[in-house]
């Protein structure tokens, strides 16, 4: 069974008295480990996608099926639930608690989850470690690079082992050494934990590591192509 | 829920100065309110105290013509005191009072005043009233330290008092000033010169008359005998009651506005804390806490200052609030002699539990819903909006 299945997706916006379609006919299958990405220019509507993919969003038309669940028909408490549980999101502005630690940062999908004391500390220490800040764990975000920053997300979107992480544009303020750093470190997360990544990106620098390019133009998908990327 | 309050906690500290400000805002409330609330108990209490002491006792039985607001009524409030008093006056648990009206020429001006006799002997009221056992031809006269600033008198002044008798016959005599008596309570100071009351009516042919009979504090309720009625402590006090109340009242408004200002303040900064944090309202969404969660999240928030508030309070108010209790705040004489009312010079706030407790309530209820009213923008508010730095 796909991880993510939709199936006629429509997303449609008031725009005034007119209505702006977003989304049209999105027909897509994502398997579990898949490391792929929406791909395409501003206003193509990866991030729409990427949002209904996360429950943040509900589609105006069509079924999406996300880890079993139809979004639709998910009350607000179940797609926090959903969130909480089995995603990770990655920002393009990292998106860190800016009074928190680093190690408060990463803490913090735990603590919703009401982890164990003994289980978030050895959680979050590994997390920290993977992304190589374990010295870091008592510096907070304005003290951060941006790289850094952008590290501690990875954290705290790969901390509670989950089962999709989506990430929108995760190196668009980034640096080329610390992208590749980034990126390198997704795809050991990815062969390493299974855990599945969905992209929204424009980034070349992030495409040629897609292992699957998903190219969305004008809110339709044009293009699927499996490839291989970087590994 | 302890995530909440975990999360909210956190937030707090990690807001540092702008937390702290809210915190000596608030705090600074609880204990300005307190105060002032403490200062009028205290006020309230220890006038009642004088009065009881120097004025009322445990209650007075009056003439049935007489009216002490208005002083025609003054000619006819005299008569005998009916058996059932004069018993209790017999018993030492009461002392009559005749009033007269009459006027003194102090260094050649005409002022008018009360002739209040009373018995030297009694022990019923804290006035220093053996002091007018004098033996001398002279007339013996015991004022307060206003009317001896109003009339410029002094220990030892003759004064020519006149007086109409019962007959409405004038007559005259020469007073002497035995003593001038600290009390607080202007009602029976200003105007007015205590006589021996043998003497008063004598000099007014109304022998075995009384105005006013004064029972001893703590008799508790008294029957109505004949046209002489029984006024309890409680009708006597009503008028400091209405005064200190209507200070309350007043004092209370004030407050409210600060108050009001207060949680104004408190009420735009969650606002703007709402509207400069919704991209991070978004995250909390994403990461999966619910929008109840985030609206409890931001409304604890609020409520946590207040909590805050009361512990800031408790460290510097409570000794604040301890010396003023315990030490008094002294006043001028002069602003006492303007306050109508007896006031000790030195007066010592009340802080009852009640007053504490309300005081707690009132602040932490309006800082609940100050913090919470904004919040409620967040229920409208769509994760992809708020992720984006918009508001819906």
């Amino acid at each position: 069974m796909p991880l993510i299945k939709m199936e006629n997706i429509v997303k449609e916006y008031p725009m005034g008295k007119a209505r702006f379609t977003a989304l049209k006919d999105i027909n897509l299958s994502v398997e579990k480990g898949e490391f792929c990405g929406l791909i395409g220019p501003s206003g193509s509507g990866k991030t729409t996608l990427l949002n209904i993919v996360g429950a943040l969003d509900d589609p105006t038309g069509g079924t999406a099926v996300v880890l079993g669940s139809d979004i639709s028909g998910l009350s607000h408490r179940q797609a926090a639930e959903m969130r909480s549980r089995h995603m990770g999101f990655i920002f393009q502005t990292y998106n860190l608690l800016p009074v928190y630690t680093v190690y408060e940062n990463v803490e913090f999908p735990l603590l919703i989850m009401k982890m164990a004391d003994k289980d978030r500390k050895n959680k979050v220490n590994a997390a920290l470690e993977w992304v190589g800040l374990s010295d870091k764990r008592k510096s907070r975000p304005g003290q951060l690079s941006g790289g850094e920053s952008q590290r501690v997300a990875v954290a705290r979107a790969i901390v509670k082992r989950p089962e999709l992480v989506l990430a929108d544009e995760p190196t668009a303020n980034l640096d080329a050494e610390n992208s590749h750093n980034i990126l390198d470190m997704m795809v050991k997360l990815n062969r390493e934990l299974k855990t599945t990544f969905v992209f929204a990106t424009h980034d070349e620098k992030v495409i040629s590591y897609l292992r699957r390019k998903i190219h969305l133009f004008d809110g339709k998908i044009v293009k699927d192509e499996p490839a291989r990327g970087k590994e | 829920m302890t995530l909440i309050f975990k999360l909210a906690y956190r937030n707090l500290l990690g807001s540092g100065l702008k937390t702290w400000l809210k915190v000596a805002v608030l705090s600074l409330a609880y204990v300005l309110i307190t105060w002032h609330y403490g200062f009028f108990s205290g006020m309230y209490r220890q006038a009642a105290r004088a009065m009881i002491d120097d004025e009322i006792g445990g209650g007075q039985y009056w003439h049935e013509n007489y009216d002490p607001y208005d002083p025609l009524t003054l000619d006819d409030s005299h008569g005998p005191l009916p058996g059932e008093i004069k018993s209790l006056v017999d018993r030492g648990k009461a002392v009559p009072i005749l009033i007269r009206p009459a006027s003194i020429f102090p260094q050649g001006r005409m002022q008018q005043v009360l002739l209040k006799g009373i018995d030297p002997a009694q022990d019923i009221l804290g006035i220093p009233a053996a002091k007018l056992g004098a033996d001398g031809e002279s007339l013996p006269l015991l004022i307060g330290k206003r009317m001896a600033r109003s009339g410029s008198l002094k220990k030892g002044d003759y004064i020519m008092l006149r007086w109409r008798d019962s007959r409405g016959a004038f007559d005259a005599a020469e007073g002497r000033i035995t003593e001038i008596m600290e009390t607080q309570v202007p009602a029976i100071d200003s105007g007015q010169l205590w006589v021996p009351i043998d003497r008063l009516r004598e000099m007014t042919m109304m022998e075995d008359e009384a105005t006013i009979a004064v029972v001893k504090s703590g008799s508790g309720p008294q029957p109505d005998y004949g046209g002489w009625k029984f006024r309890d402590t409680d009708f006597l006090l009503k008028d400091i009651t209405a005064i200190v109340n209507s200070k309350k009242i007043s004092a209370g408004i004030m407050y409210l506005i600060l108050l009001f200002l207060a949680m104004i303040a408190i009420f735009d900064t969650q606002i703007l804390s709402i509207f400069r944090r919704r991209k991070e309202i978004g995250t909390l969404m994403a990461l999966g806490l619910t929008r109840f969660d985030v609206i409890a999240l931001f409304t604890l928030e609020g409520a946590l200052i207040g909590v805050l508030a009361l512990g800031v309070s408790v460290i510097f108010g409570t000794p604040v609030l301890y010396l003023t209790a315990t030490r008094g705040i002294s006043f001028p004489s002069e602003t006492i002699d303007d306050y109508g009312v007896a006031i000790p010079s030195k007066l010592y706030p009340a802080y009852s539990a009640g007053l504490i407790i309300g005081t707690v309530l009132l602040i932490m209820g309006v800082t609940l819903v100050v913090s919470y009213l904004p919040t409620r923008r967040i229920s409208k508010l769509k994760p992809t909006e708020a992720l984006k730095g918009k508001m819906s």
